[in-house]
Formats: structure tokens, sequence, C-alpha cells
């Protein structure tokens, strides 16, 4: 797993962007198509992809893609499944 | 986990009524244009059934039950049991069970009473009825189970308001000889009550001049305490993490293989959250039937309508993973063999 991994699934499971905008310090919080329905979005892929569940609260510190893969490699760590 | 196993219960029956009235959530004027895309998109409700006001869940289900009394040679005076399992009962007191025996012209001898569960009340339901059926002198059954959700859901909720639908379930139950087999996994964790919620109206917070205050919070979402609150985040997590592991769980302990299932029917809660299951217990989209597209949430409705929808059943036999969760938190599984089901229903209620 690398973070450009987690950045193509975004791209590819987002439809309101282009492939190849998105960067790890993009803010996912403050591009203009952002809605809670997207935060179900990204919660479904990194459950289905990576088997990691990303809590509501968890989501409220999440500001950068950055942030979400950090939090991605810590809940792996800690559940020992990779 | 609680197991329970049965054998020779059949289901000889499905009606499913829901108001005329069609709510398009691309109307839904809270939203952009483009929000209701992504709307409809993530949930994949297009539209729901909406009640009229005064409409009660009784008023669907018993007729949901007379559609089956016309087509199936069952006498009224026959049914032994009628559970009635809903969160939008008529009355504080008493129980709609009660009040929906005398209007379905069942006998006084008929046991009847209320079970109060949403989304997971249809299989709560049919496994009381199979349990009660197999242990006593009883014979026929039958399970109305709906809501009337909208009631509660603010206008100015956008994270509750366009998800459910009305609906008004009825099921007919008999006791066979047959050696068919049924079982079911039921659970509950009430730490997770605050997940989906209506706080005001019950004894622990009373009516009262506060209830009927319409209260702001996050993203613009307005509603009162009699209005329903729902997590979003906290109930996907709960159903995308604990329905797939009790689903696992329950057929490698009865031996069943995921591939000898026909059907997996899920309730209806929206499409994301139903397909990251469906995904991670890496079933085939063509084994999960969906109603929520015109429909949305029906609650305890949603696992008989999306039934009536499967053509297949009308004509053979299948073996069925039926699965629901939510409100409670509760959830339960029910694997079940039944014989083909001729008879399959949904009607729009009369009087609108």
């Amino acid at each position: 797993m690398n973070i450009q991994e987690l950045i193509e699934k975004l791209e590819e499971e987002i439809e309101e962007v282009e492939k190849g905008t998105l960067t790890p310090s993009t803010n996912i919080r403050n591009i203009d198509w952002w809605s809670s329905m997207h935060a179900l979005v990204i919660i479904a892929l990194v459950d289905i992809e990576y088997n990691v569940q990303v809590s509501g609260k968890d989501l409220k510190e999440i500001q950068t893609i950055q942030d979400l893969y950090d939090l991605i490699v810590k809940k792996v760590d800690l559940d020992g499944i990779y | 986990m609680g197991f329970i196993d049965v054998e020779g219960i059949q289901i000889k029956g499905v009606s499913t009524v829901v108001p005329k009235q069609i709510v398009h959530n691309k109307n839904y004027e809270l939203l952009s244009l483009a929000e209701r895309e992504m709307l409809i998109k993530t949930t994949g409700i297009k539209q729901r059934r909406v009640a009229k006001k005064n409409t009660t869940t009784s008023d669907l289900a018993i007729e949901a039950a007379n559609h089956l009394f016309d087509k199936i040679d069952w006498k009224r005076s026959e049914i032994d049991l009628l559970v009635f399992v809903t969160q939008s009962r008529d009355y504080y007191l008493p129980s709609t069970a009660i009040i929906s025996q005398h209007k379905l012209g069942l006998s006084t001898n008929c046991i009847a009473f209320d079970i109060g569960l949403g989304c997971s009340g249809y299989v709560y339901g049919l496994s009381i009825i199979a349990s009660m059926l197999k242990s006593g002198n009883l014979k026929k059954a039958i399970l109305l189970a709906g809501d009337v959700s909208t009631i509660s859901c603010n206008y100015y909720d956008k994270s509750a308001y366009p998800l459910f639908g009305d609906a008004g379930s009825a099921t007919f139950i008999e006791k066979t000889n047959k050696k068919n087999k049924w079982s079911f996994d039921l659970n509950s964790d009430g730490s997770g009550e605050d997940a989906i919620k209506i706080s005001d109206g019950g004894t622990r917070n009373l009516p009262n001049e506060n209830s009927f205050i319409l209260k702001q919070f996050e993203g613009g979402i307005q509603r009162n305490g009699f209005n329903l609150a729902l997590n979003g985040i906290d109930i996907f997590n709960f159903s995308v993490t604990t329905v797939p592991q009790s689903i696992k769980n329950f057929l490698t302990i009865k031996e069943i293989d995921f591939n000898a299932i026909d059907y997996f029917i899920m309730h209806q809660a929206n499409l994301i959250m139903n397909e990251t299951i469906r995904k991670k217990l890496k079933i085939e989209p063509e084994k999960v039937p969906y109603s929520l597209v015109d429909y949305g949430n029906t609650s305890s409705a949603s696992i008989p309508l999306t039934m009536a929808l499967i053509e297949n059943l009308k004509e053979k036999t299948t073996k069925l993973l039926l699965s629901g969760f939510g409100v409670g938190l509760s959830w339960g599984n029910a694997l079940l063999e039944n014989d083909a089901i001729p008879h399959l229903l949904i009607n729009n209620y009369s009087h609108d």
C-alpha cells in the first residue's frame, strides 16, 4: 500500500475529481464538491480496500489525503492485518 | 449470539401495501442539484412513498393482509397468532396488534401482541412466530410489519428526510409436516441507542413544550424532539462492520456455503451501505435484490417488500438469507428454506 494507490482509488471512486488532480496535500474539506455523502463514499472505500474502519471522530480530524493515509497506516498497524 | 432452529414452518404469502403519493428525491429543494444527484447515486434512493396525514402503519398492513386473504384459501377464524412489528403504533396503548385482530375479523382466541423493533424487526417477528408455532398448539400465523416513518422525519434534516419511505406488510406463515429448516441469529447492542433515536414522547422525555422547538445542528440541519435523529456515520460503521461479520459467523456455524444461498435479502438502508456489506461478503450482485430505489428505507417492511420483487420466489423452493439491522442497535439474520411462495403482492393503499 502506498499513498499514490490511495489517491488513484479516490479519483476513481469520486466522479467530481479529474484524474491526476489530487495530491497528498489536497485538503478534502476545502474542495467545493465536498459533502457528507463523500464522507460515506470514502469510509466505504477505505473499509472495502483496506479493511479499516474510519469513525465519525476520526473523520473530523482528517483534513488532507495525507491525514487519511496516515490514519489507515496507523489502524492497519494496530490491527496487524497486513 | 442467540440461535433459534425450527423445522416445517413455511411462508405462504407476502403482501405489501404502500401509499400512493410518490416523493422524488430529485425535487428535494434543501440540496443543490449536484448534491441531489450525489444523494441519489450514493443512497440509491430515487423516490419514496409517503403516507397522507392520519394514515397509520396498521391501515397499510391490515389492507396488505386483506389482499392475501383474497388470494389464499385461509379462513379468518383459523388464525392462531398475530404479531405486529412497528415503531409507529396507532396509540400509546392498547397494542396495535390487538386493534388489528378485530379489524381483520380474527377470532378472539387469536394471540396478538406488538414488537417494538425497526429495521431488524421482520427477522425478529419471523423468529418469534416460528418458535411459537413450533412449540404451541398453533398452526396459522400472520406477521404484520412496517412503519410510517416519514411523519417523524423533518424536511430540514437532510441526513434523514430523503431516506425513508412508508409501507405496511403482511406475511402468512404456517406449520407443516415438511422437513425444511429455518434458523435465526439475533443480536442487540443498546450502547448504540443514540445512533437512531426519537428522543421525546416516551416516558423518559415526556412530551413537553420544548419538544416542539426546532433545534439547529451541524450542516444546517433542523429538527425537534419528536423528529427522528440519525447519526449516519455511526450507523454506517456499525452496519458495514457488524452485519457482514455476523452473517459470516452464522453461516459458518450452520455449515452453509455462501454459494448454497439463492438470495441475500437485506434490510434496505441505503445503497452504499448495503453494497459495502455485499462486497465485503463477496456476494454476486444478482443475489442481492433491492427495493430502495423506488421505495427508500421502509423499516421493518423493507425485507418483505424486497421479497415481493423476486419473481423466482414464486417458481421454486429457495434458500434465503434475510438480514435486518439498525435502530437499537439490533440486528438479526434468518436462514430460511421455503417452498415456492405463489403470492407475492405489492399494492397501492386504496384510500389515498
